[in-house]
């Protein structure tokens, strides 16, 4: 299989971050009260780790591997800051309803952690379709969240009724309890069909699979257990 | 908004992990024993209280001033990753016991979007510096009551014979999102 279609499949199918990987936890379980949102939040964050896939890996030899996750960080809080200046200006709707979590793009582990696992050691053009892929598949994990939750808590899907008019909807899934409710569900039947995800490892480990996005917190953790031991 | 108000929002109305999502990771990969999560807990509270602080500071007197409010997103995690580490350097030289008990959890804290979201939600609310520290204090407070709950529910669910598909992370998200429901009670407060 060509190497570029082999990244969009890994990203979207074989690694989805949110499914399977369980990364940028927050976004997904915050903003995908309805399809519109889930979408919004989804595109916005592949376009930020195309770009920032991109540029990490065209200065992959220049930055110095002591200060890499610095730079990381400001490469990627310019391009958010960048996305989050054109949806204010185009996306007013949108903006407002995801509010706070535009900026927050910085901090999911998703960015960082692809830039470290994967654009910091390869070539840009790869490095663009792994960005797109891994971005295609937060995008689609978010919406089957969004469309299924706004489905079931609200009777509609983009705002178009789609349940028939005698369907009373569990108003508690599009509010705040219904995102750990569904997340929840999913993972179970995810584990009745022998899927394995990352959830389950990172309810056991805690802090370990916690900084998995190659952040400082990592060494941290062995720290922790020589201090226990 | 009087303070005791703010603070009893960001802790009970609004809880930062149960209600805004905000450190999901760690409230899920963290809170397996009480005693662990009650020292992230108050590492919480010590960064976030001073991060508040700082942030609104440099907002109020560089940012704002040289109207370079746009750069808000770059400047704060940058200065909330150096603040957490010269947090951590000042404490091991300075309190070797207090290191110990939450040193541990500080660099945790750098990826925790909390840290961030709380001071851009000070920005957005256009809170002074008073109401920043004690807003980020109050929502603080409001994760360590969540996360040493959620380590309370799972501490007494530990010996009890659960469906094998039901086992590790969903038994906690649903424990989360009954608590979820519970908090969503404080919605409908009403105070003064």
């Amino acid at each position: 299989m060509n190497k570029n279609v082999e990244r969009l499949y890994n990203g979207i199918v074989k690694e989805n971050p949110t499914f399977i990987l369980m990364l940028g936890m927050c976004p997904t379980l915050a903003v995908t009260t309805s399809a519109t949102n889930a979408i919004g939040m989804g595109l916005s964050t592949m376009v930020v780790l195309i770009i920032s896939n991109f540029v990490i890996s065209l200065f992959r030899k220049l930055i110095p591997d002591e200060v890499r996750l610095p730079a990381y960080i400001v490469i990627v809080a310019s391009f958010v800051t960048v996305v989050q200046l054109i949806m204010q200006a185009y996306f007013v709707e949108i903006n407002k309803s995801l509010g706070v979590y535009i900026p927050l793009i910085v901090v999911n582990c998703i960015i960082l952690g692809r830039a470290e696992a994967y654009a910091s050691k390869n070539d840009p053009i790869p490095s663009i379709f792994d960005g797109l892929g891994m971005g295609l598949g937060f995008t689609l994990g978010l919406f089957l969240l969004g469309a299924f939750r706004e489905l079931l808590g609200a009777g509609t899907v983009f705002g178009i009724q789609i349940a028939p008019s005698f369907y009373e909807p569990i108003a508690v899934l599009v509010k705040a309890p219904g995102a750990f409710l569904v997340l929840g569900c999913i993972i179970m039947v995810m584990n009745a069909w022998g899927i394995s995800t990352r959830a389950n490892k990172m309810v056991e480990e805690g802090c370990a699979s916690c900084a998995g996005c190659g952040t400082p917190g990592t060494e941290n953790c062995d720290k922790k257990e020589e201090v226990k031991a | 908004m009087s303070l005791f108000m703010i603070i009893i929002t960001a802790a009970l109305v609004n809880n930062v992990v149960l209600s805004q999502f905000l450190g999901i990771c760690s409230f899920v990969g963290v809170s397996n024993k009480i005693k662990t999560s009650f020292s992230l807990g108050m590492a919480v509270i010590f960064v976030l209280t001073i991060a508040s602080a700082v942030a609104n500071l440099i907002y109020t007197f560089i940012l704002e001033p040289f109207s370079l409010g746009y750069l808000q997103t770059i400047v704060f995690i940058l200065v909330i990753a150096a603040l957490v580490q010269l947090v951590e350097m000042f404490l091991k030289k300075t309190s070797p016991g207090l290191y110990q008990a939450l040193g541990i959890f500080l660099p945790l804290i750098t990826t925790n979007c909390a840290v961030l979201g709380v001071a851009l939600n000070n920005v957005t609310d256009g809170y002074n510096f008073i109401e920043s520290v004690i807003n980020g204090f109050g929502t603080a407070v409001g994760y360590t009551i969540a996360i040493v709950l959620l380590a309370g529910i799972r501490e007494s669910m530990v010996d009890n014979d659960v469906p094998a598909p039901v086992q590790g992370a969903p038994l906690v998200l649903f424990a989360a999102a009954l608590m979820g429901m519970a908090f969503f009670g404080f919605s409908t407060l009403t105070l003064g």
